[in-house]
């Protein structure tokens, strides 16, 4: 039995486990890897110390951070089931053990939303993408489509624009989201085609995929092209907690000292209903919750 | 010595990620990069029947995506 175990370990996660350990708390860290969506960001230019910081170099910095402190940690770790024990304890379940703890903070974040189309299943890494950044050198002269229309589908779209031979936009609203900016350099170049009010419905391939079904003004159409990126957003990662109160988006509702529903049960990052998702922010969320786990734990 | 080779992209996080973890190992490797390595991505479409790194071979056996379990695993970290 620990007083504490840190469900995630991305900003939120390893900012409290760094706490944890500065206020002798008795922690362990669970995670499936480590950096969260912070991994996944390009260029860093918002947290304050670093005038310019790419989110794989920012997420060495953290682990190096917590490396200082010693905080058991372990890896590879999926929580599958976070419950309510005797004595106002938790038992946290992932696959590959079950661990106590007097309280938890959940800081398990939020992943790609998935398009919901026929054939999703079947061409994931096959010609279906959640990161541009990762897969889309592999797409070189060939024709992709990206399918989104806020920041993170125009920010694939910018990467693509320069790799492949020509580039469908896929946006379900009537007209595109995210910065102006982004907008205006996408509209003025010549092998992107934006098509709006435009639903995907189908993937189609053999081995890798050959086109995509997609659904505009209530016609179907289809479009021969080798690679689909899906950047429609994100879900929380919020499924495991039995209990606990959360918000039509599923993520878990907290007050101001980060408390959930549950007593014992604190929660912080991109997966609680704090609506600004930002690093810094999930940081300074993780650094809070520790300080109301230590106030709840020398109360109780 | 097992024979491992990482195909992956410059640009891709998790790939970074699998190299750094191999190296703290001191496990020796050979790295594709399929960004400019065409060859090398044909490879390793027509090996591990994926178009999305990395893809890491560890003697023969596909891990895809840095799945530290199974490379701790067919390793013996």
């Amino acid at each position: 039995m620990v007083d504490l175990i840190v469900v995630g370990a991305g900003p939120a996660g390893i900012t409290a486990g760094i706490y944890a350990a500065r206020k002798k708390v008795d922690s362990l860290i669970l995670s499936k890897d480590v950096g969260g969506q912070t991994i996944l960001s390009g260029d860093v230019e918002n947290y304050t110390g670093y005038q310019f910081i790419t989110g794989s170099e920012l997420v060495k910095k953290f682990e190096e951070h917590l490396k200082q402190f010693n905080v058991p940690f372990k890896g590879d770790q999926e929580v599958k089931r976070i419950t309510k024990i005797e004595k106002g304890n938790f038992s946290v379940e992932t696959a590959q053990g079950s661990y106590e703890g007097r309280s938890v903070i959940v800081a398990s974040g939020r992943r790609s939303r998935l398009l919901g189309a026929k054939g999703e299943d079947i061409f994931r890494n096959k010609g279906i993408s959640y990161c541009a950044t990762c897969d889309g050198p592999l797409f070189a002269k060939k024709t992709v489509a990206v399918v989104g229309g806020g920041n993170s589908a125009l920010d694939a779209v910018l990467q693509m624009m320069h790799i492949a031979e020509k580039v469908y936009l896929i946006d379900i609203n009537p007209t595109l989201g995210g910065d102006q900016i982004m907008r205006e350099k996408i509209v003025a170049t010549a092998n992107v085609e934006i098509l709006n009010n435009a639903a995907t419905k189908e993937i189609i391939g053999d081995q890798f995929v050959r086109a995509i079904k997609v659904e505009q003004a209530g016609a179907l159409k289809e479009i021969a092209l080798q690679g689909v990126f899906v950047e429609i957003g994100s879900v929380p990662n919020s499924d495991f907690v039995n209990g606990v109160k959360k918000n039509k988006a599923g993520e878990i509702i907290v007050d101001h000292l980060n408390r959930t529903n549950i007593p014992g049960l604190f929660a912080a990052g991109d997966v609680t209903d704090i609506p600004e998702k930002q690093i810094i922010v999930a940081a300074g969320e993780g650094a809070k919750a520790v300080l109301g786990v230590f106030r709840y734990l020398s109360q109780n | 010595m097992p024979n491992v080779k990482v195909y992956s992209t410059p640009t891709c996080p998790y790939c970074i990620r699998a190299k750094d973890y191999l190296k703290e190992h001191n496990i020796p490797f050979e790295n594709i990069d399929v960004s400019s390595d065409e060859n090398g991505l044909q490879e390793m479409i027509k090996t591990s029947g994926q178009m999305g790194v990395p893809v890491i071979l560890i003697d023969g056996d596909i891990i895809v995506g840095f799945d530290q379990g199974k490379i701790a695993e067919k390793l013996g970290l």
